[in-house]
């Protein structure tokens, strides 16, 4: 285990890479889905203040 | 009224009469870009180290660096008061090629822009420390840039032409695309300076002007009526 | 066919609809491949010959590097077809496109400098694919500005849209002179960057991690083009049902 973590040395090298990746890969995730969020709630408001006027 | 509808080169000639007129009228305007060449390529000796032999070194990337931000800097008005005063919309609904007419713009533009800027530069180089030799090797290699960074930084004057005025966001957009113009540019100019022969880089070049030459007739059109909508 | 398949797609609903059935399977082939793919390639690919355990960082920055540049190409081809077939959707398509393409941009550097560091000694070197990498991103900035400083979003739309066809065009010119530019100054001593030699054990977790991250690059896409698309459909009906806005206001 000690070995697989260790990476020959290269430890310092390859981890932050994965990590960084799953970072960037999670943020996208998120933003991506709070971008849909955001334009339908945003088409909810409206459409609901549109239904108020007429 | 006459009924007999001008051509397009009429045309064409007249809308190029009529812009070196205003850029004439207007000289100090198209000299501030030239005074900016200079400064620029002062900035590097200063920066640097005033030994003749090693300026030779830097000379091709102050040269082609000093070009590059020179023509950004004139890039802004190339389309912004013809849009504002409603010239250019006449332009594009005159029926006329509208990529004709815009080329023809651009050309005048490089011509007092681009073109004092490789008249001058031979005076640049020197400062810099390239032998007399080399001079028509430089004079080549930007004539063929210049007229390639007038036609890329066209379109990004018409994409942005109708922002209020963000300079950066110009800059962004043109000096990756000019990449390669000075990569081969710069490499023309320092085989100039070794006296080595530069046909290969020159060629591509040229290449790089007839793509532009080719290809930005539409992109300014397409991004020109995009800004007067 | 083509026409009729491209014109369905055009549809704002269809595609809306589309898209949300289509955005899980995505995500979980992702998942899956991507799963696949590390065990594939920390656990049970051999060490490389020269590079040791430091070549397995090529298992994300390969697929980084490639969505970087496909992301591009996506962009620009919906966005000519958004221009020239007036269609709503390829520009919302388009718009996706731009802040995922950049962030795999981003991570494509930041790993291959990671990358470069023990294989090199520096973290940063001048070589084509880095070099291009960086252009990339300076690319992208360039398309994402443009579209923030545009408030109307049809006109937005339009500009990027050149901007990208002009960026695409250059893509390969950029690409070509940049390593024609680096072959003229071979520095002397470095290793070169380049891909260990490729065992199958080596290949296979490759190809799932690029296959994964290519899946997951159209779960973001699908995710985003479905706002986007809200967002251009202001006051079209179909968005009532999708969005459930039924409440009569007080």
């Amino acid at each position: 285990m000690l070995k697989f973590l260790e990476m020959g040395g290269y430890a310092a090298y390859v981890w932050p890479s994965y990590a960084l990746t799953a970072l960037v890969v999670g943020l996208n995730i998120y933003w991506a889905r709070r971008s849909l969020r955001e334009a339908r709630e945003e088409t909810r408001r409206r459409l609901s203040s549109a239904r108020a006027k007429a | 009224m006459s009924t007999q509808r001008l051509g397009f080169a009429d045309a064409a000639r007249g809308l190029v009469a009529r812009d070196l007129r205003l850029a004439l009228r207007r000289s100090g305007d198209t000299l501030q870009p030239l005074g900016f060449f200079l400064v620029v390529t002062t900035l590097f000796p200063l920066a640097l180290d005033p030994e003749l032999s090693r300026l030779r070194d830097i000379a091709p990337a102050a040269l082609w660096v000093g070009a590059l931000l020179s023509s950004l800097l004139a890039l802004d008005r190339l389309f912004r008061e013809d849009a504002q005063d409603g010239t250019l919309e006449q332009l594009a609904l005159s029926g006329w090629p509208f990529a004709g007419l815009l080329l023809a713009k651009t050309a005048v533009h490089w011509l007092m822009t681009g073109l004092p800027l490789v008249v001058i530069a031979p005076l640049a180089a020197t400062a810099l420390g390239a032998p007399y030799a080399a001079m028509p090797g430089i004079l080549a290699s930007l004539l063929l840039g210049t007229v390639a960074l007038s036609l890329i930084g066209a379109v990004g004057a018409g994409l942005t032409m109708s922002l209020s005025r963000n300079g950066s966001l110009l800059a962004l957009l043109v000096l990756p695309l000019a990449v390669p113009v000075l990569i081969f540019g710069a490499r023309a100019t320092a085989l100039a300076i070794a006296g080595e022969p530069l046909g290969g880089p020159l060629y591509l070049l040229a290449a790089l002007a007839v793509l532009g030459a080719t290809l930005a007739p539409w992109a300014l059109a397409a991004a020109v009526r995009i800004g007067l909508e | 066919m083509a026409w009729v398949w491209l014109h369905r797609f055009g549809s704002p609903p269809y595609f809306y609809r589309v898209a949300t059935l289509l955005t899980p399977w995505f995500g979980w082939a992702a998942a899956l491949l991507c799963a696949a793919g590390l065990i594939g390639g920390l656990v049970l690919a051999p060490p490389d010959y020269q590079q040791g355990e430091g070549f397995r960082i090529l298992y994300v920055h390969v697929p980084n590097a490639w969505l970087s540049l496909s992301t591009y190409v996506v962009m620009a081809v919906s966005a000519f077809v958004g221009l020239v077939w007036r269609i709503n959707v390829a520009h919302a398509v388009a718009a996706s496109c731009a802040a995922i393409g950049a962030s795999f941009t981003a991570v494509a550097l930041a790993t291959g400098m990671l990358w470069g560091r023990p294989m090199w000694g520096t973290y940063w070197e001048w070589d084509p694919r880095l070099t291009s990498e960086l252009l990339l991103l300076f690319l992208y900035l360039g398309y994402m500005g443009l579209r923030n400083a545009i408030d109307d979003t049809g006109r937005a739309d339009r500009a990027s849209a050149v901007l990208a066809i002009v960026g695409v065009v250059n893509v390969p010119i950029i690409h070509y002179s940049v390593i024609w530019w680096n072959s003229l100054h071979q520095a002397p001593s470095v290793m070169k960057f380049g891909k260990p030699t490729m065992a199958t054990s080596m290949l296979v977790p490759l190809l799932l991690m690029w296959a994964g991250f290519t899946a997951l690059f159209v779960a973001l896409l699908l995710i985003r083009a479905r706002g986007e698309v809200l967002r251009r459909e202001r006051n079209a009906r179909w968005t009532v049902d999708v969005v459930g806005a039924t409440q009569e206001a007080a």
